[in-house]
């Protein structure tokens, strides 16, 4: 009954300067999964998505990612088969292109160095607009755009890498209500096809209604597992209103 | 007057020098364009003030003017102090503009105690080390403007060849990494394309001075595109224009230095660009904003018309 793996973390601890952030974090992401992580601010969430994703170097611990024909690789072998969706207020909207150019961009993996992005890359940029629900925002200036339509914006360019792990960071954070909607079908879509999609996600009232599975962390793993499993008073309780002494302050999330 | 413009144009030493400087306006714009947008304009103000030193160092060496080595020291120089300026802001506490401006001043006047030192060596007096400060266009020869137009050339064809990986980088450097296009090649292409240009400025437009003509033309351009190649393009045009009005101008009468010059007509070009252009200029703001209110307080007024 249980999936196989997408990612597995291994005894995870990561450090900004001497302040453990994470702490011998262990959690197997399950493919064809919609799972959700969740925890208070300062947690640790978007450091263990960088750590996933290598932006970051763990002091011990290894991160394995398993697709279809590929089992156990090292991130850089699997890169092209994730595709990473960052909080969208980490990039200057100011900057001179259009929604296509935007989109076009998650072709760029595919294409390698100096290639330019063809036809096809263009036809597969439109129908992920489509998908997100701007197909006429092709042309339009990216300043031009609202908080949900620059997430969805995001959202398809990562749809256009074709990958089989999504990973996002905060996709729903201050987008309207119309925009949630619209990439909760998109992502539960993505696993209907068989992908593996992880958000990092604020919202606990939506949880139950949103995803398979949760982890709740607080800079150690409170609990993992399917939603109806892990997803308890008792465990929110713990990760929330307990305040887990691991080194005062530290980095934000 | 007339008489006078048309020998000033036929002058081979004008042709020369405004060619140089035109293509370096060129360079400078285009290549700019991504210091601009990557929003490190500072970091070239450091650079260049930071090439001083090495161009003293160098001199000291050779003990003669041979340009390209002169510049070899600079751009060595230039790459200690960015590596400097990294380690300072990334592993230590040292936040990124105090590093800096720490850098930008030390080296600076490190470079400025070494040229003091050595203009009492005959030798440097003549060489004109000192004009490295605000540069001398007039001193360009016919094989610097060579040296421009060949660099400068190879620099283009790397902006076209790896077009898609800059504008990605520029845009979402997170984004781009996880693509699997290595950040250390593209940002060390990119961070040295830069550098080469501010040192091919050093002579004619000098340390002080050369960040500006690389940062104006697209803070100008910026106003009048919202597309990444036409607003590059628009900088270069702006940068050859600049290269040669200033060139130009300076060369009407004796004693007026032409670097500052080139200066001065790129701030116009940004003067005009801020104010007047039709989309993204402060006027059309104005005006757009006084519409929308005018439009607002006829809405209120119709609704309290309607009201009583």
């Amino acid at each position: 009954m249980d999936k196989a793996e997408a990612i597995r973390v291994d005894h995870l601890t990561v450090a900004y300067d001497a302040k453990p952030v994470l702490w011998d974090i262990s959690i197997q992401f399950k493919k064809e999964r919609l799972t959700a992580v969740i925890g208070p601010n300062g947690a640790g969430k978007s450091t263990l998505i960088k750590s996933m994703l290598s932006f970051i170097q763990p002091i011990t611990g290894s991160i394995s990612f398993s697709v279809d024909d590929q089992q156990d690789r090292a991130y850089k072998a699997v890169k092209n088969r994730v595709a990473y969706v960052p909080q969208n207020t980490t990039v200057d909207w100011d900057f001179p292109a259009t929604v296509m150019d935007v989109v076009l961009m998650g072709r760029y993996g595919h294409l390698g160095w100096i290639r330019r992005p063809g036809k096809k890359d263009k036809e597969i940029a439109k129908q992920m607009l489509l998908k997100v629900g701007l197909p006429t925002f092709a042309s339009r200036q990216i300043s031009q755009l609202s908080g949900g339509q620059r997430q969805r914006v995001f959202l398809a360019r990562a749809l256009a890498q074709e990958a089989d792990i999504y990973i996002m960071d905060e996709p729903l954070a201050g987008v309207d209500m119309k925009t949630e909607r619209i990439i909760m079908q998109l992502l539960k879509g993505l696993v209907r096809q068989g992908k593996t999609v992880i958000v990092v996600h604020h919202d606990l009232q939506t949880v139950k209604q949103y995803f398979d599975d949760v982890v709740l962390i607080n800079r150690e793993v409170i609990a993992e597992g399917s939603v109806k499993e892990a997803f308890t008073e008792e465990a929110i309780d713990q990760t929330y209103h307990q305040d887990r002494n691991l080194g005062e302050g530290g980095h934000p999330s | 007057m007339i008489d006078q413009i048309v020998l000033l144009l036929n002058d081979y030493t004008f042709q020369v020098v405004a060619l140089g400087t035109g293509f370096l306006g060129l360079l400078s714009g285009v290549i700019g364009t991504f210091a601009t947008l990557r929003k490190e304009s500072l970091l070239g103000d450091a650079l260049s003030h930071a090439a001083l030193p090495g161009i003293g160092i160098a001199f000291l060496l050779i003990q003669r003017k041979e340009l390209s080595l002169l510049l070899l020291g600079a751009m060595i120089a230039g790459l200690l102090a960015t590596l400097i300026i990294q380690v300072m802001s990334r592993k230590t506490v040292v936040k990124l503009d105090s590093a800096l401006s720490l850098v930008l001043s030390s080296f600076f006047g490190l470079g400025l105690v070494i040229l003091t030192a050595i203009q009492n060596n005959p030798n440097a007096r003549q060489a004109g080390l000192s004009n490295f400060i605000f540069g001398q266009a007039s001193a360009m020869l016919r094989r610097d403007v060579q040296l421009i137009a060949v660099v400068g050339s190879v620099l283009l064809m790397l902006v076209v060849l790896f077009w898609k990986e800059f504008k990605v980088f520029t845009f979402d450097p997170m984004f781009a990494r996880t693509l699997g296009f290595s950040s250390k090649i593209t940002e060390t292409l990119l961070s040295t394309m830069i550098v080469i240009t501010i040192i091919l400025g050093l002579e004619s437009v000098g340390v002080i001075l050369i960040s500006a003509l690389l940062i104006g033309p697209s803070v100008a351009a910026r106003q009048w595109t919202d597309r990444l190649s036409l607003m590059m393009i628009i900088a270069g045009v702006i940068g050859f224009i600049s290269g040669v009005m200033g060139t130009f101008i300076s060369s009407l009468a004796a004693r007026i230095p032409t670097g500052p010059t080139i200066v001065v007509v790129v701030s116009f070009f940004v003067f005009i660009s801020l104010f007047f252009s039709p989309k993204r200029g402060i006027l059309a703001n104005h005006f757009a904003y006084k519409k929308r209110q005018r439009a607002f307080m006829k809405q209120i007024r119709s609704l309290e018309e309607g009201k009583g």
